[in-house]
């Protein structure tokens, strides 16, 4: 932990929302604000973003294209490039605001403290170096500087992705690799320095199904094999339900929902919530869809951003932002429709 | 009669030196009225080439394929055109296949130019008004360009476009997969509608399990090429037989968090297309292979009334 010990701050702030530290809080997100400034406007990606991951936790963050899963990572991680820039919020991880990190500080983080796996393999890979050279490199930029050790370690990484001949894995290029053995190898690159904390960023979308299947079961395996705490960006309600321990729900860049997969899926409270798992193809059920689309994320709507497609919009919906709505289980949801039953706070 | 019939359909592709892409190995397949017969697989299965073959936009190899009774293979230009008209397809990304400096009722009219010559311009104007109406887009949509629309509201045009002549089949080329759950549902009711109504029959072509199993009558698995198994939706999706069906269907996974995944069956990846297969195409990442499995060549055999399956030891990995 030296690298966030030397960034911590003397505790003369609160190093984090809720106890933060050493407690059961890894990253607590709050506010967090992304614009890009386009031709047509200001573009709304990310507005007010919050949510935290316990430690040992899988969180699945959810929601179609266009929602602001990945620019929140991205936020998080310091990989918004311009005309993109993060406003406001802040992401605390580990007693650390991520966002207040300048660069070089945020690159010596990730790798050591946060592993990223993007979502196309090749374009995490450098095509026209040997994969050895890149293990290599990473090492180095962490203190491991004899070629033998790095190989030895890299060797090792490739072993634990379920890669049978690592030697001709790493005297190759990435262009020999088939699309599921290059996501191997990302989650070997990934994992490689043991990070506290692992974000994948829709580390299937490409793959073909029966190797999604094994690449998210080899991904879960490493994250609670080394105790680690993961954040599993989605469009796939399936793989929340299977991969997840908690999911966070995002809907026109804000957060919507919020709880445990079991009661996000089998009692979503927001009206969205609700219609994306409608909308999944059942045998012998009718279908259940959405009408309209998005909201323009630049003259981003008053009140719910949600109102123009929900069926249950009322008065307020149009002019406040509702606020959360907490249950007694810890569920939170985004909505004016609150039954009083089921309110705390 | 089956409105499509495929027979011992084989595609290969000429990559230069020796080597060869085998897209399709022998498969043979058929698509009444009314009927939608799924093609499902992975990306290499040869799925989409199969759905090009069937509309002769690519030729075959070797093989025949029949519209309604007639031999697709031996017509002409023009009376391919003419055959045209009554067999479509939808593409998976609905902005690539429409003109984006065509208007939307120019885009679902162009058809009727090209197949109706003889229709006057105000029948026409009719019936694309009609359709644009059949496929849930507002009559003020036909002066619009594709790209001021959304990606629904596209894929809306290019069914319209397809049914705008009146087809018997439209091959559905992963029609949805480029679309965001909400939409995507909305596209599955308006298709269905459309079938009801118009009595089409479908070949569609999907790699997604949860789709497949909501639109098809019967479906096909396919794998490298082959298919691997065929029959009744119902029954395969309740009693799948081949150990590559079993694993799909373990791969699709549930939304429901109480329901307990199976374990995956298949170890490592593909093989790749430039290798022709002897024997069973799933040899080496099979939990159940055997050496007799690549020592004989595995055709597709009956295992009850129109359920077939490729595999030397049917059902052996268990359902």
């Amino acid at each position: 932990m030296s690298t966030l010990d030397a960034l911590r701050r003397p505790r003369q702030q609160p190093a984090a929302p809720d106890g933060g530290g050493a407690g059961r809080r890894l990253l607590e997100v709050r506010g967090l604000t992304t614009r890009f400034d386009t031709p047509d406007g200001l573009v709304h990606a990310v507005n007010g973003v919050d949510f935290y991951v316990d430690r040992g936790e899988i969180v699945g963050v959810v929601g179609e294209s266009g929602c602001g899963k990945s620019v929140t990572i991205r936020s998080i991680l310091g990989l918004v490039r311009p005309p993109g820039r993060v406003v406001d919020g802040t992401a605390y991880f580990d007693g650390v605001d991520l966002l207040g990190l300048r660069g070089a500080d945020l690159r010596r983080l990730r790798g050591k403290e946060i592993g990223f796996i993007a979502q196309n393999p090749f374009s995490a890979l450098n095509p026209v170096m040997r994969i050895h050279r890149q293990f290599a490199n990473i090492m180095a930029a962490h203190g491991v500087k004899s070629d033998g050790e790095a190989r030895d370690r890299a060797r090792a990484a490739l072993a634990d992705v379920g890669i049978a001949g690592p030697d001709r894995v790493l005297d190759g290029y990435a262009h020999q690799l088939s699309g599921g053995m290059a996501q191997r190898v990302v989650i070997a690159m990934a994992m490689l320095l043991n990070p506290a904390f692992v974000v994948a960023d829709e580390p299937t979308t490409g793959l073909d199904l029966t190797v999604q299947r094994q690449i998210l079961d080899l991904i879960r395996r490493l994250v609670r094999e080394h105790g680690q705490s993961m954040l599993l960006v989605t469009h796939d309600l399936g793989v929340v339900a299977q991969y997840c321990d908690r999911v966070v729900v995002m809907y026109a860049g804000k957060v919507i929902e919020h709880g445990t997969v079991r009661q996000v899926l089998n009692d979503p409270r927001h009206p969205y919530t609700q219609a994306l798992i409608r909308a999944i193809p059942r045998p012998g059920q009718p279908l259940v869809h959405l009408t309209g689309r998005l909201p323009d994320l630049v003259n981003y709507p008053a009140g719910c951003p949600f109102r123009a497609r929900c069926p249950h919009a009322f008065e307020p919906c149009g002019h406040i932002v509702p606020d959360a709505v907490t249950m007694a289980s810890g569920q939170t949801y985004w909505c004016h429709l609150r039954q009083e039953k089921e309110e705390v706070g | 009669m089956s409105l499509l019939e495929l027979a011992n359909v084989s595609k290969e592709f000429d990559l230069g030196g020796s080597t060869r892409v085998y897209a399709l190995d022998d498969v043979s397949l058929s698509v009444n009225a009314g009927e939608t017969l799924a093609i499902i697989g992975e990306s290499g299965s040869g799925k989409s080439t199969l759905g090009r073959l069937a509309l002769r936009l690519i030729e075959p190899t070797r093989g025949s394929v029949r519209f309604e009774g007639t031999d697709v293979l031996a017509l002409s230009a023009a009376e391919l055109r003419k055959l045209r008209a009554k067999l479509q397809i939808i593409f998976q990304e609905p902005f690539e296949s429409l003109n984006p400096r065509m208007r939307v009722a120019d885009i679902i009219g162009e058809p009727l130019a090209i197949h109706r010559s003889k229709m006057s311009v105000q029948d026409r104007r009719a019936r694309v008004a009609r359709v644009i109406e059949q496929v849930g887009l507002t009559p003020d949509m036909a002066k619009r360009y594709p790209g001021e629309l959304s990606g629904g509201q596209q894929q809306r045009v290019g069914i319209a476009r397809a049914i705008v002549t009146e087809p018997s089949l439209i091959v559905l080329d992963e029609p949805t997969s480029s679309l965001d759950l909400s939409v995507r549902a909305q596209i599955l009711q308006l298709l269905a509608d459309l079938q009801a109504e118009l009595g089409m029959g479908y070949l569609f072509i999907s790699h997604d399990i949860h789709t497949v199993r909501y639109v098809s009558d019967r479906i096909a698995v396919m794998y490298r090429g082959r298919v691997v198994e065929t029959g009744p939706s119902e029954q395969v999706f309740a009693d799948p037989q081949h150990p590559y069906t079993q694993a799909l269907l373990a791969a699709a996974l549930p939304v429901d968090p109480d329901q307990q995944l199976p374990p995956a069956r298949l170890v490592g990846d593909p093989l790749s297309p430039t290798q022709r297969a002897h024997g069973c195409v799933l040899y080496g990442r099979c939990p159940v292979g055997e050496d007799r499995c690549i020592q004989t060549e595995v055709r597709l055999v009956p295992v009850a009334v129109d359920h077939e399956v490729a595999c030397v030891k049917p059902g052996a990995s268990g359902g």
